[in-house]
């Protein structure tokens, strides 16, 4: 069987997928910003005094963790409307990554929180500090930076689920694709492409938090 | 107690803790410890690993809970309440073996979050406090550095200062200078020697009995929780009463 490559119709669809890719960022940063949010919020909670706030981001966390995430974005795209909220496509994408997200996140966070020296807490503590300062100014930086590499291999994967939002039609690079494939039947061409853009995308992602590392978390330790 | 010690006057006690018990599980760790600490003060406790005496000061500031007993800070009895024990950890400076600094932060850094954050001070009020006490550590000129980029030595000399910026009434140090290679420990005791000149109230935790002649008022030596013996340094050194003094006296002044 021979096949003939047609790159004409990815060529003419070039500039959507562009747009694509601009969309898949767009979701993916997004999703971070709340995934880092619940990331730490869950952390802070999870040694809270109060257990039911403990358990829920337990529970939170095992749920997110043990179910797929095409379930869980279709969970929210027909949930949410049940409880009067109708969100478009794109919005509910960028919950669903970041609550996905900030599961992981929390368990990777816990992770760092868990590396910081016992003595570090202590030195919070006995200069007078409360323990949500102790936890903001003393173990949140040491603790991000101990998981960076494991938060930045999080992240890209958060990124590379965004195309999981195509199975509700948001605006994101995998959509776009399906788009241009079933006008022009060229699968090959249409996913050879979108798979070299990912990769582009991917490099991108570690190469900004490669950067942020560099930034942040560069002071010197022994 | 030691005849010629005065007993000490409870109303003058910054610190007193009365039948203080406290237990890790099944582990007896202070077996009703009475320890009063009189204003100005200057306390060397020492004794072998694992007779009580980090627990003991840990227990000053709350990093250590007690099952019984009682504690009282400047006047503040510690409890359960919130309020007390940070009313007690605002007064309370502690010093610790592995110094602690944090890392991320400058020494500059280190020294004003705890003033900006719990004494609300401004930043410029903070760090003209800071530079005070750096300059008084002699450690001043290294403010814009990382504590990763120091010696152990000049660790520990920043995390005095830290703890001084806070102006606390008085200082713990739990094996201070424990952690460190032999040619810094002198850095470390001649700051700690200036601070207790100057009057501050102080319990150390410390194997440096040069420095317990020098300048403590009174060294209690502990052995399995217990506080077994007390006296002036120049009573405890010539003539330990305690067999279990002797046998720790013989163990480390064999070394000196």
């Amino acid at each position: 069987m021979s096949y003939s490559l047609d790159f004409g119709p990815v060529l003419a669809g070039f500039p959507d997928l562009l747009r694509g890719c601009a969309g898949t960022l767009f979701l993916a940063a997004a999703g971070m910003v709340i995934a880092l949010a619940i990331g730490i919020g869950g952390v802070a909670l999870r040694s809270s005094p109060v257990p039911a706030l403990r358990w829920l981001v337990i529970a939170f966390v095992e749920v997110i963790r043990n179910t797929p995430f095409l379930v869980q974005i279709y969970f929210v795209f027909f949930a949410l409307p049940l409880a009067g909220l109708r969100l478009p496509p794109t919005p509910t994408a960028i919950i669903a990554l970041g609550l996905n997200g900030g599961a992981y996140a929390i368990e990777i966070i816990r992770g760092g929180v868990g590396a910081v020296p016992k003595g570090q807490v202590e030195a919070g503590l006995a200069l007078g500090l409360h323990k949500r300062d102790v936890f903001r100014f003393v173990v949140l930086r040491p603790a991000l930076r101990a998981v960076f590499p494991s938060l930045t291999g999080q992240f890209v994967m958060l990124t590379l689920t965004t195309s999981i939002a195509s199975a509700i039609a948001a605006y994101e690079l995998t959509s776009v694709a399906k788009l241009i494939e079933n006008e022009s039947f060229r699968s090959f061409e249409v996913y050879g492409t979108i798979t070299l853009l990912y990769l582009l995308i991917s490099w991108l992602v570690m190469r900004l938090f490669a950067l942020m590392a560099w930034r942040y978390f560069s002071y010197p330790v022994k | 107690m030691s005849a010629s010690l005065s007993p000490p006057d409870p109303g003058d006690a910054l610190i007193s803790m009365t039948g203080v018990d406290k237990w890790y599980g099944s582990f007896h760790a202070l077996k009703s410890v009475d320890l009063q600490v009189r204003r100005g003060e200057k306390i060397v406790l020492c004794g072998p690993s694992g007779s009580g005496k980090s627990t003991l000061i840990r227990c000053i500031n709350r990093l250590e809970t007690v099952q019984q007993g009682r504690i009282v800070v400047d006047g503040i009895a510690l409890d359960d309440s919130a309020q007390a024990v940070d009313a007690v950890r605002r007064e309370v400076g502690m010093v610790f073996q592995s110094f602690n600094l944090f890392p991320h932060k400058t020494v500059l850094e280190n020294c004003i979050l705890a003033p900006m954050r719990v004494r609300k001070a401004s930043r410029a009020e903070a760090e003209a406090t800071a530079r005070t006490y750096l300059d008084r550590v002699r450690i001043g000129e290294q403010a814009g550095k990382y504590p990763a980029q120091l010696s152990g030595g000049q660790q520990q000399r920043v995390a005095i200062a830290r703890a001084l910026c806070m102006e606390p009434k008085v200082m713990l140090f739990d094996e201070p200078t424990s952690a460190l290679d032999p040619e810094m420990v002198k850095e470390v005791l001649d700051t700690m020697i200036g601070l207790a000149r100057d009057g501050m109230t102080m319990v150390c935790v410390t194997h440096e009995m040069g420095f317990a002649r020098q300048v403590a008022d009174r060294v209690i030596f502990m052995a399995e929780g217990e506080i077994l013996e007390e006296a002036t340094p120049d009573a405890f050194f010539r003539t330990p009463r305690h067999p279990r003094a002797r046998a720790f006296l013989g163990e480390i002044l064999a070394h000196h």
